[in-house]
């Protein structure tokens, strides 16, 4: 690592769970990021700054006024460009030293299983129920790491999904039985500071996946109630009857 | 003895309570922990449950003296 690098980074090197070596690991990695809106604008920016060598952004839209009150990795003179172009701008001039991969579509199945098989974490910041099932069957058959967490209104949940790693849940275990759900924020609501929160735990999580330090929040779930200003955890068992992860294949001796 | 109730977030609003409390001396399901907490005589498919911090299907059966907390799904981003 270069003298520079090594004084950009110096805060988080300092660390003893990070250190050189996992500064090394940061910036050696590449991560999945699905949706560039609210939780992913904290979520790419704190992976950038922070040296993830390789960020793929993956996002069909484009960046609307409406958008602006949260969604803080896309500024007013981006008003109408394509979130991804928006996003990538603004990450490589927070950090030059990565690189930004811009996927301005929606991935199909076949092509979501391509990107995953490319990354070390998959960080799901999407905007609604079919979105996240389908993330989570991929991730799931790719056995790569999945950071999901979610926000409307003034609440949201984080997990980390890593099923085959003992006796592990799958995002389907927690979702694949709830009904009618269609929430948007534009007939709910949701309040800007919100998506940081969440979506700055997204990034924590990833680094600590990353840099293998750390509890990271599988096998439980965090639910976060910003007008009581509270949160609450609980264990997420497995479904052993889940369609998606019910018959993988397991690790009997996690490490993680 | 008494089931402890808790609603989180948004459901706290809709039902106008952070908790109650259910008394039982038997086994009851979680369908009346919440017809008998105020939550309404359906429970809707879009509520989730934890019991004693653990997450639980709504087939579970809920003991005297367990906790049970109510929340609602969140899929935004």
């Amino acid at each position: 690592m270069q003298d520079e690098q090594l004084l950009r980074y110096s805060r988080q090197i300092l660390l003893p769970q990070i250190d050189v070596d996992g500064q090394i690991k940061l910036n050696g990695a590449s991560v999945l990021i699905l949706g560039v809106g609210g939780l992913g604008s904290p979520v790419s920016m704190y992976l950038a700054s922070s040296g993830i060598g390789k960020l793929v952004l993956s996002d069909p839209d484009m960046v609307d006024l409406t958008n602006l009150q949260r969604q803080i990795v896309h500024d007013t003179p981006k008003v109408g460009m394509p979130k991804v172009e928006s996003a990538g701008e603004t990450l490589l001039r927070l950090n030059p030293e990565i690189t930004v991969t811009m996927i301005p579509t929606k991935l199909d199945e076949a092509t979501l299983l391509e990107q995953m098989q490319q990354v070390n974490v998959v960080v799901d910041c999407t905007d609604n129920l079919d979105s996240r099932l389908l993330i989570n069957r991929v991730a799931v058959a790719a056995r790569k790491p999945l950071v999901s967490a979610a926000a409307i209104r003034w609440e949201g949940q984080i997990s980390v999904f890593q099923p085959w790693l003992g006796e592990n849940p799958c995002y389907h275990c927690f979702y694949g039985k709830a009904g009618g759900i269609a929430q948007t924020c534009s007939e709910n609501g949701v309040v800007a500071p919100l998506l940081g929160i969440l979506g700055s735990m997204q990034a924590l999580e990833t680094i600590k996946l990353i840099v293998g330090s750390g509890e990271t929040l599988t096998g439980r779930v965090m639910l976060f109630d910003g007008q009581a200003m509270e949160w609450m955890g609980f264990k997420l068992p497995r479904d052993p009857a889940c369609p998606v992860c019910g018959g993988i294949v397991r690790e009997r001796n996690p490490s993680a | 003895m008494a089931v402890n109730v808790l609603f989180f977030a948004s459901l706290r609003e809709r039902l106008g309570k952070q908790q109650a409390s259910v008394d039982s001396d038997v086994p009851i399901s979680i369908m009346e922990v919440w017809e008998r907490s105020g939550g309404g005589l359906i429970l809707p498919d879009n509520v989730l449950v934890s019991i004693n911090h653990v997450y639980a299907t709504t087939d579970t059966l809920v003991q005297p003296g367990d906790e049970v907390a109510f929340f609602p799904p969140v899929t935004g981003g």
